[in-house]
């Protein structure tokens, strides 16, 4: 039971973005957020590291109801990573490192040797100690992305959410950054728009539309045609991982590519009617 | 280079221009002359000689003013850049100089305040400023959160509406009391004495006490706001805490010196570049280089064309602008290039 969204709802400018919302993470648990665009992770995730309220329902870390801890408290035991975005501000990536070490540490209080030891630590941990005395802003997107994950790291805390932390991301930095964080032993909840790489890394798989779950369980079970065609109105074929047997998706054309295969165009059930014609 | 180090060089060249600026000018003195008049001054008995009174009745407080408008200037604007996540925001981005423009313009054609004499102006642009700054802090809120985008484009509009009240007025006063009002706008120390200095003083002392000990978190709010929030910080407390320390330390500034443009955009970008990015090595340096600049920018707007004085928004857009895109060109990645 370590992190519960029980019947959870959230209002967004008036209006309900998710609605009802019941979810477990089990202790040092992978799970996977997945929906189409809009159907609500971002904004399930945002009410876990508190900068949307619940409308309805709570949040619970351990039993605790998430409200009833301090701002600090909270990232103390939530760390988060999203997609990397363009800095005003001229960070290096040690510093950037080091402000992981905010929710720890009171007013005026120096950072001491052990918080540079957390973050040294903490860059090691994914392989960018190479990286510490450059400027965040001249990095690649693979590297600015684990250097967030390093300073989600330096948080120290035992549950990391990730908010599409793999986007823009070139195959070995998704699977890296991924392999990275499913080797920390901490509880995630990660919202992914790469099902196949879902499927590999999370031990169980949520799936949302228009702001509610209508899917969850192992990412077998989850992510079959039906599920997917009923979530995303995608048509996929999923075979099997050859390495771990997990679901893989392929994706299919909605009209048939010109001069494909013999086959091409029967197999689809249902073809969705061509733009433009009415 | 460590921070105590930097400290210490932006101390130097400080107290180096601080001397300059009580040295130079029509009767020239020699840097003994004037540290041998501030020694005497601070132990109570200022010499009663030309040098004594010349250094301790008119050009030391016109340059601590200048050294305190420069620091709360650059303070302010390296706090709203961080406030709204913006490079190119200004102290006056938020609606704090339109405001005191229509409060001194108001003193200075209408006669507003009148009994408060040399006052008057003050208090007429401090009540200006906070006017402005509450109707942007209103108009700019939803729910009860300050988002940046929000924040510049209520800070912009209010501004526009304010610029006009002020056009207004000038449109229907006087020629003369209008180049007043134009002088003012521009800028100057030129009214400079001790009893103008406590009150910036004090609001700039406050606001580095709370602005230090928010450092670390202001730091993770550079990071945007949804980053800070996972990073422990309270975001909407803050952004309205920044926004009153900064509003509050501008209005004040605005309120002795008129309206002194560039410092508060271009001096934090100077002070990044030399300390980096970390706010609790920015503000100090901030703070200690702000001043140094404006009272550099003094003794040059009432040197270059004397006895005639430059208002000193002159000068420091002469300086700044420049600066600035020397910057900006030399580091493209700062300001939005792609590599």
């Amino acid at each position: 039971m370590s992190l519960q969204l029980d019947d959870l709802s959230v209002d967004i400018g008036g209006r309900r973005i998710v609605t009802g919302i019941d979810l477990t993470v089990g202790d040092r648990q992978f799970a996977g957020l997945v929906g189409p665009n809009g159907s609500g992770k971002s904004t399930i995730l945002k009410t876990v590291y508190r900068v949307h309220r619940p409308s309805a329902g709570r949040v619970l870390l351990d039993d605790t109801d998430l409200l009833s801890l301090g701002h600090k408290d909270t990232a103390r035991r939530i760390a988060v990573v999203t997609q990397e975005s363009a800095s005003e501000f001229d960070f290096n990536v040690r510093e950037m490192v080091m402000i992981g070490r905010t929710p720890h540490k009171r007013s005026f209080e120096r950072d001491t040797d052990t918080d540079h030891e957390i973050a040294d630590h903490a860059m090691e941990r994914v392989g960018c100690e190479q990286l510490a005395s450059r400027r965040f802003n001249t990095l690649s997107g693979g590297e600015k992305q684990l250097v967030l994950v390093a300073r989600a790291l330096a948080q120290e805390a035992d549950h990391l959410i990730l908010d599409e932390p793999t986007n823009h991301l070139d195959i070995h930095h998704q699977v890296e950054i991924l392999e990275i964080v499913s080797g920390l032993g901490v509880t995630v909840l990660a919202a992914l728009h790469e099902l196949s790489l879902a499927a590999l890394f999370c031990e169980a798989i949520h799936v949302l539309r228009a702001g509610q779950i209508v899917a969850a369980g192992s990412p077998a079970d989850v992510l079959t045609p039906e599920t997917i065609l009923q979530a995303y109105g995608a048509d996929v074929l999923v075979i099997e991982h050859p390495d771990t047997g997990t679901p893989h998706l392929i994706p299919r054309r909605i009209q048939p590519a010109s001069g494909a295969g013999p086959d091409a165009g029967d197999s689809s059930p249902d073809p969705p009617a061509p733009p433009g014609v009415t | 280079m460590p921070l105590s180090v930097v400290l210490l060089a932006c101390l130097v060249f400080l107290l180096v221009t601080m001397t300059a600026g009580a040295a130079i000018g029509s009767v020239p003195l020699t840097p003994s002359q004037v540290w041998h008049v501030v020694v005497a001054g601070i132990a109570g008995h200022a010499p009663n000689t030309v040098a004594g009174i010349i250094v301790w009745q008119i050009r030391l407080p016109r340059v601590l003013l200048a050294a305190v408008v420069g620091a709360a200037l650059t303070t302010a604007g390296s706090v709203v850049q961080v406030l709204v996540r913006n490079a190119l925001a200004d102290p006056f981005l938020l609606g704090v100089s339109s405001g005191a423009s229509v409060g001194a313009t108001a003193v200075l054609l209408l006669g507003a305040f009148a009994s408060l004499g040399v006052w008057a102006i003050s208090v007429g642009s401090v009540l200006g400023s906070l006017a402005a700054m509450a109707a942007v802090f209103l108009v700019s809120r939803t729910g009860s959160s300050l988002s940046p985008t929000q924040l510049i484009l209520c800070g912009v509009v209010m501004s526009a509406l304010f610029e006009s009240v002020t056009s207004f007025l000038i449109f229907r006063g006087n020629p003369q009391a209008t180049q007043a009002v134009l002088f003012w706008l521009l800028g100057s120390f030129g009214l400079a004495s001790w009893n103008q200095l406590p009150i910036p003083a004090a609001a700039l002392a406050g606001a580095m006490v709370y602005l230090m000990a928010q450092g670390r978190t202001l730091n993770a709010l550079a990071m945007g706001s949804e980053p800070a929030a996972s990073l422990g910080v309270d975001v909407r407390r803050l952004r309205r805490n920044l926004f009153i320390v900064t509003s509050l330390i501008a209005g004040v500034a605005v309120a002795v010196s008129g309206i002194i443009g560039f410092v508060g955009l271009v001096v934090p970008h100077i002070v990044r570049l030399m300390v980096g990015s970390d706010h609790r090595r920015v503000l100090p340096a901030g703070v200690l280089f702000g001043a140094s600049f404006m009272v550099l920018g003094d003794l040059l707007a009432r040197t270059i064309v004397a006895p005639q004085e430059m208002p000193i928004g002159v000068i420091t857009a002469f300086i700044g602008a420049p600066t600035l895109i020397v910057l900006i060109r030399r580091h493209p990645y700062l300001y939005g290039a792609t590599q």
